[in-house]
């Protein structure tokens, strides 16, 4: 059976995986990206890993879904990956921005508490 | 308005941004307003607003809301809410800050509530079709309102964008757990008639704005018909689901 992915390609996605896995590792241990934050990229690059090892993988599995062109589902996943990640950013957004409300609104009342003591 | 006991405290909340050129006149008004067996108390909310608004407000009051951060009406509107709750007020208005709010409406809007007929009473432009009407184009919008919360809940508000109302205690408790950020009052509507709270509406005469600019520009209305509607609907679903108990 004939490849889809050849060496040079192979190569440069062990590379890339990795220094993506080594970039998110360093995030963390920084303290600028929150672990349940960072889980969902740590396994993106453990999926990009295992194709990038596993030279058939992308064939037999194109093939078990019926789709005739093994690329394609590289960027189907990727798609996916990233719109429901963008909807999960959304939600954490929305819950953010309730707690901000609330804060300023408590802040606010407190602060005026204090003004009519002072007075 | 007889009332047995002791009397009723009233909050009236002033949402304010950029309102520097109405906030003294507004605070003036209200001054003049004096119900027998009722305390009133303003209370100015500065939405973080670009202008003078808050050293306007400090000069005539020191009871005030400031909030650090803009809100936006409803999380102005809320924070009064929350304070009203937590002074132990019986009545709170929503009042606005532009001017177009009469003062001396304020006594026949709070009165179904002394009276115990109503948890909410709002200010209708339409009712008797006197004073400043609104443009065609926001005119469109509140009748497409009026015909959206009919034909969903049954009843009929005629000005259910009128940010003139009077919410009893249990109304208030309501809205501090939950109430819309932007363009509330008409989503506002639907929380109340799902929670079984009655309403009422009182025919008031209002003013256009006198400085500054409203909170809707025209163009922006196509955007505010889409937001509010889709606020309508999916507060609908969200009370109907919850078995019409509150709002979160």
């Amino acid at each position: 059976m004939e490849n889809v992915v050849p060496y040079k390609i192979q190569l440069l996605s062990i590379v890339g995986s990795l220094l993506f896995m080594l970039f998110i590792f360093r995030l963390i241990v920084k303290g600028k990206l929150r672990e349940e934050y960072s889980i969902v990229w740590i396994v993106c690059t453990l999926f990009l890993m295992v194709f990038a090892f596993w030279r058939n993988g992308l064939d037999i599995v194109a093939k078990l879904l019926g789709v005739y062109y093994a690329p394609a589902l590289v960027f189907l996943g990727a798609i996916f990956a990233i719109i429901i990640f963008l909807v999960h950013l959304s939600v954490i957004n929305s819950k953010l921005q309730k707690q901000m409300k609330d804060l300023a609104q408590e802040h606010a009342l407190l602060k005026a508490e204090l003004q009519k003591k002072d007075a | 308005m007889e009332q047995t006991g002791t009397s009723k405290n009233v909050l009236i909340i002033i949402p304010c941004y950029n309102e520097e050129g109405n906030i003294a006149k507004v605070l003036a008004s209200l001054r003049s307003v004096s119900i027998p067996g009722v305390n009133i108390r303003a209370l100015p909310v500065n939405d973080s607003s670009k202008d003078n608004t808050l050293l306007e407000i400090k000069k005539l009051t020191s009871v005030y809301i400031n909030l650090p951060i803009n809100l936006g009406i409803g999380g102005a509107v809320q924070a009064g809410y929350k304070y009203a709750l937590k002074n132990n007020f019986d009545i709170a208005v929503q009042f606005d800050g532009d001017g177009q709010h009469p003062a001396d409406y304020i006594a026949r809007l709070i009165e179904p509530i002394l009276n115990n007929e109503s948890n909410v009473v709002i200010g209708s432009r339409f009712l008797d079709k006197q004073g400043f009407q609104s443009s065609a184009l926001r005119r469109f919008g509140i009748n497409y309102f009026k015909y959206l919360i009919k034909f969903m809940l049954g009843v009929t508000v005629t000005d259910s964008t009128s940010g003139f109302r009077a919410l009893d205690k249990k109304t208030i408790r309501l809205v501090c757990d939950y109430y819309p950020d932007t363009y509330p009052e008409p989503e506002a509507i639907v929380i109340y008639t799902l929670n079984a709270l009655k309403i009422k509406e009182i025919p008031v005469v209002m003013k256009d704005r006198e400085s500054g600019q409203s909170s809707i520009g025209s163009f922006s209305s196509i955007y505010y018909m889409i937001k509010v509607t889709l606020g309508i609907l999916f507060i609908y679903i969200r009370l109907k689901g919850n078995g019409k108990r509150s709002a979160l």
